[in-house]
């Protein structure tokens, strides 16, 4: 059964199509396979048994009355722990919803439940989907499947680790800075982030509102081109939503390249790559080049702002949509209160830690009496520069390319001590999120210690058919995602 | 203070929530059923859970452009929200959606009695929950409180007016108009008792002829329009005694205190609110064509103004008008009989004169009677007809009122049709002079007051039925 | 220049207990805003109109109707402390 854990979800579905397992037989292995291992990678907060082998059943039940199967029936799935899911605890691995409890599902949740994927369980995050490494969360750190010692990447590092590791074939996490390409890239799997508005965001609870988007981790391109149109599609819920038909993301990933253009990115390929990312970069760019597409260098001048822009615009909002934690309606509170001020700084105190704590402070600063043209408007208008920039590169280009990071994963603890490695990833993948434009980081190679290096895709709004097949055509000429860690 | 109030002038800006009467709130789908049981119309997005979105209620907007063009707005093209932050908890998500910089109505005005009152703009937000204070009559001393969030989303729109008010009696009129308009439009109760329209006051002073204004103090509280006249005025009379002694009036809210009668400081019990407006990015822009501004136009029903002027046009004074307007329900109903035709004139005698009466007297509004505009209108038409007196319809229309019956079964059952026959009436009148020989006398003798004697002794003895018409020409031919 | 009382300003905007390191540790930090924020001014941005959302569109809205995805049990169950159906708050000063 292990054997079938490790292929795609594709072949896993199947594999339950054909009836050449029982889709409850496949959901219990992979619940096996978390309660097995996941004490040394820290993947899960929780496991959500009950409602993945229900799904289950419901599978099998369908498959003995000869019912067609919806797409991806069956093939387990971790949902990342700031999504709400009725009857799981969705705590965003926070101390103040440390026993919170979905009353309601979110938006993909349901459509993961209307195609019978089993939610096998809560996967682990930065607290409140904010950092990098994942060793921000409330409750234990996660640990990179390829190297236990080493980080996942953040803030979906949970789902990334399930996937890696084959606990389940499918993940979902959210992207508000480079939370989904990060850690995909860390782990050696494919991750990416759509075009903001093709996943609706009712039910993920909300960091940065205009900057959030939930996306796919699978194994393989073709996976994750499945997932995401499982979960896409326009929302009435969400006055955010994109209100156009769902496109079948699978259809054209095998599209010839010929004569299409890659850019680029000439301000992500300088000083601080690691030799190794930098020549698995300069690989992939070879591999397109012999596709037969054209290399076109690309500048995007503002990218440097990208930081400062992120800073102020995500904190700010995040300091808003942390407001409504306040102990009064639902998460905890705290006990030792007198007054009503009281409880509020006391509880909000005891249930954040320290990287939201900061992250509310800097937001409430920079939206703060005074200070809203100088910060928040400022940061709004290079935005749209950015974004610009952005638009009129993919006039010369179809997608463009960088590293999804400068380096591999970097020890436990250690907080990647090259500021100017973490200046690098950062503005590769935020400025994506400013844009609202869709990314993708698919496995490119490995460093000299065998640990995963990323190739990211970025594309133009509403492009993930660009973004599919580029990384696909990428994918099938290597066979760097047939690796899998040992464990 | 009276030869004081001359010195001074009072400049009052009133900021009116209006409550808008849609079925369900403006940014979630539970309804807004006033009066409930705690909790019970709440949903997920009224409680602000983690990961909840609002999504905008189409009719609030209509309302906001509505009322915007009865207020005389300018209806922007383009309009946002914003998020308006503090902690209370009557405030679920930490913040209030409201509109900031970019509000749906702008440069609107209201007439009273001629004067124009500036609005300044009109925006959309949602209300908060309630809260109940336990252990003490109210917030200072409780103990802990209770928080009811059914509340919670309401659809509120906020009228700001321009200070352009100079007494507490233009302020009321003000309001008086604006509730009228709100009523008649149909977006909203307009009763500021139950908080379905609710009004804080913003008073400054200013020496007479001064053209700078004077520092202004916001009241709030303020919950029926008597107190807020009674507010203006002791707030009017507390800055001329701190100007007056050299002092400074400061910029403060000050809490109305109605059983007490006067104004006290909230300072020190909330610190100047910092609200870090921004744009609320879960929510899209509105782009308001001038085709749905039109078409909204289209709808409007006829406002408080024109419905006086159509009055004052059809013969009512000002004061029939502006009474009958005033109040809503009566001015829906005095439509109806005017147009089942019956005489302007006659139908505003019976709703100023004995139907005002008795629904005074019993506490009643007009749709709470068993009258019906038909019925009205019948009887009206039946005094037209000469069917019957207007006394007669008088006397039957507190029975009308009382069991719905119509006028024609009710003449018919009591016999009360008019007697018109002179002579019958002649015999009547002859046998009342017979019967009354002193006051004959002394009307003869110059007590002409005593004609009316004989009017009441003639219809005593016909009930009310005899045409008093008649009766009198009778009655001056036998008496001479 | 960020002082401690900037700091213990936003804390309490953000009803944030601290403790005195916090303070001292936020001090500097905020003050790293800063630096973004000259840097960012580098550019002039006059003419430029503020993207507060990533796709242009407008008039997102729904009908007026009352419907309800959740029962008062299922919205209260996770309720801090509830008393006759009510949420119940310490007082409030």
């Amino acid at each position: 059964m292990e054997e079938l854990l490790r292929k795609s979800a594709k072949e896993q579905s199947e594999a339950v199509r054909n009836k050449e397992v029982s889709a409850i037989e496949l959901t219990k292995a992979s619940l096996d396979r978390i309660k097995s291992i996941d004490d040394k990678l820290g993947a899960f907060n929780s496991l959500t048994e009950e409602i993945a082998l229900n799904t289950a059943k419901k599978v099998d039940e369908k498959l003995a009355k000869g019912e067609e199967l919806p797409l991806l029936a069956g093939v387990p799935l971790a949902l990342k722990d700031n999504m709400n899911l009725i009857g799981s605890k969705t705590t965003a691995s926070s101390k103040i919803l440390e026993n919170f409890v979905s009353p309601y599902n979110a938006t993909v949740t349901e459509k993961l439940l209307t195609n019978l994927v089993p939610i096998v369980g809560k996967a682990n995050l930065d607290e409140f989907a904010m950092g990098s490494s994942n060793e921000n969360s409330a409750f234990k750190k996660v640990h990179n499947p390829w190297n236990l010692n080493k980080v996942p990447g953040g803030s979906s590092g949970g789902s990334a680790a399930a996937v890696a590791s084959c606990e389940s074939a499918l993940a979902l996490g959210s992207d508000t800075g480079g939370s989904i390409r990060l850690p995909a890239s860390f782990c050696g799997i494919v991750g990416m982030k759509p075009t903001y508005g093709i996943v609706s965001r009712y039910g993920l609870i909300a960091f940065a509102s205009s900057l959030d988007q939930i996306g796919p981790f699978a194994r393989t391109v073709e996976d994750a081109a499945m997932l995401l149109e499982v979960i896409a599609g326009y929302d009435k819920h969400d006055s955010t939503s994109l209100n156009r038909p769902v496109e079948n993301y699978t259809a054209h990933l095998n599209n010839d390249i010929k004569g299409k253009k890659v850019g680029v990115i000439k301000e992500l390929m300088g000083e601080g790559l690691s030799d190794d990312v930098r020549k698995a970069i300069e690989n992939a760019i070879e591999t397109y080049k012999s596709l037969g597409a054209e290399i076109v260098e690309i500048s995007l001048p503002n990218i440097k702002y990208s930081i400062g822009i992120y800073y102020i615009l995500a904190t700010a909002e995040c300091s808003s949509n942390l407001a409504r934690f306040d102990g009064v309606k639902y998460g905890h509170r705290t006990e030792n209160a007198q007054n009503l001020l009281e409880m509020y700084c006391k509880t909000r105190a005891e249930g954040f830690g320290d990287e939201v704590k900061r992250r509310i402070m800097l937001g409430t600063y920079a939206l703060s009496s005074g200070y809203y043209d100088a910060y928040y408007k400022k940061a709004q208008q290079m935005r749209r520069l950015v974004t610009e920039d952005f638009v009129k590169a993919f006039k010369q280009a179809d997608i463009l390319v960088s590293a999804t990071c400068p380096n591999t994963a970097f020890d436990l603890g250690s907080k990647a001590n090259d500021p100017l490695a973490m200046y690098l990833t950062d503005i590769a993948t935020i400025s994506a999120n400013l844009a609202g434009i869709p990314g993708m980081s698919v496995p490119a190679g490995f460093d000299k210690d065998g640990m995963p290096i990323g190739l990211q895709i970025l594309a133009p709004q509403l492009g993930e058919a660009a973004l599919f097949n580029f990384g696909y055509k990428f994918e099938q000429e290597h066979d760097y995602y047939k690796k899998q860690p040992k464990i | 203070m009276e030869s004081l109030r001359d010195k001074y002038e009072v400049v009052i800006g009133l900021e009116v929530h209006a409550q808008l009467k849609t079925k369900s709130k403006i940014f979630a789908p539970d309804s807004t059923e006033f009066g409930s049981e705690q909790n019970t119309h709440i949903s997920a997005i009224t409680l602000g859970m983690p990961g909840v979105l609002p999504v905008l209620n189409k009719e609030v907007v209509n309302m906001g452009i509505l009322t915007g063009l009865a207020l005389n707005c300018t209806i922007p093209p383009r309009c946002k929200f914003d998020r308006k932050q503090y902690f209370y908890p009557d405030l679920p998500k930490g913040y209030q959606i409201s509109q900031y910089d970019e509000p749906i109505c702008v440069n609107g005005y209201l007439e009273i009695k001629g004067k124009k009152i500036g609005i300044t703009r009109a925006h959309l937000e949602e209300d908060a929950g309630k809260l109940v204070h336990a252990g003490a009559a109210g917030l200072a001393g409780s103990s802990y409180s209770l928080v009811d969030l059914n509340r919670a989303g309401t659809p509120l729109l906020e009228i700001v007016s321009e200070p352009d008010m100079r007494s507490s009696e233009e302020a009321r009129m003000y309001m008086e108009e604006l509730r009228n308009i709100v009523r008649y439009i149909g977006v909203c109760d307009g009763n500021l008792e139950e908080g379905s329209m609710r009004c804080d006051a913003n008073i400054s002073i200013m020496p007479k002829g001064s053209k700078e204004f004077g520092t202004r103090a916001e009241i709030k509280n303020v919950n029926s329009f008597s107190a807020l006249q009674r507010a203006i005025e002791y707030e009017i009379d507390r800055q001329i005694e701190i100007v007056e002694e050299g002092g400074k009036v400061v910029q403060e809210t000050r809490l109305w205190d109605d059983n007490a009668r006067e104004t006290r400081s909230m300072r020190g019990k909330e610190d100047a609110h910092d609200y870090r407006y921004f744009p609320e990015p879960d929510l899209m822009p509105l782009e308001i064509s001038r085709e749905w501004v039109e078409n909204i136009r289209k709808t409007m029903p006829e406002l408080p103004s024109q419905k006086r002027a159509r009055y004052m046009g059809l013969g009512l004074s000002e004061y029939d008008a502006s009474v009958i307007v005033e109040q809503m329900p009566l001015a829906i109903f005095f439509d109806k009989v005017l147009e089942l035709g019956a005489t302007p004139k006659i139908a505003v005698n019976f709703i100023m004169g004995e139907i005002a009466a008795y629904l005074k007297e019993e506490k009643l509004e007009i749709t709470d009677t068993k009258l019906s505009p038909e019925n009205l209108a019948e009887l009206i038409q039946l005094i037209e007809k000469a069917v019957i007196s207007n006394n007669i319809g008088k006397q039957i229309i507190i029975d009308m009122m009382k069991d719905g019956e119509k006028a024609s079964t009710i003449v018919e059952k009591k016999g009360l049709s008019q007697i018109t026959d002179e002579s019958a009436i002649k015999e009547i009148v002859k046998k009342v002079v017979e019967a009354n020989a002193q006051q004959v006398e002394a009307y003869k003798n110059g007590k002409t007051q005593l004609f009316g004697f004989f009017v009441g002794q003639v219809m005593k003895e016909t009930k009310g039925r005899a045409n008093p018409q008649t009766v009198n020409a009778l009655l001056k031919e036998i008496l001479g | 220049m960020i002082t401690i009382k900037d700091v213990e300003h936003v804390a309490k905007l953000a009803r944030l207990e601290l403790t005195e390191e916090e303070k001292e540790k936020f001090t500097g930090q905020l003050g790293a805003v800063l630096e973004y924020v000259n840097q960012m001014n580098e550019v002039d941005t006059s003419n430029v109109e503020p993207m507060a959302h990533a796709i242009d569109f407008s008039n997102v809205m729904r009908e007026d109707e009352v419907y309800y995805e959740q029962t008062k049990e299922e919205l209260m169950a996770n309720a801090p402390y509830e008393e006759n159906g009510f949420f119940r708050v310490p007082k409030i000063n």
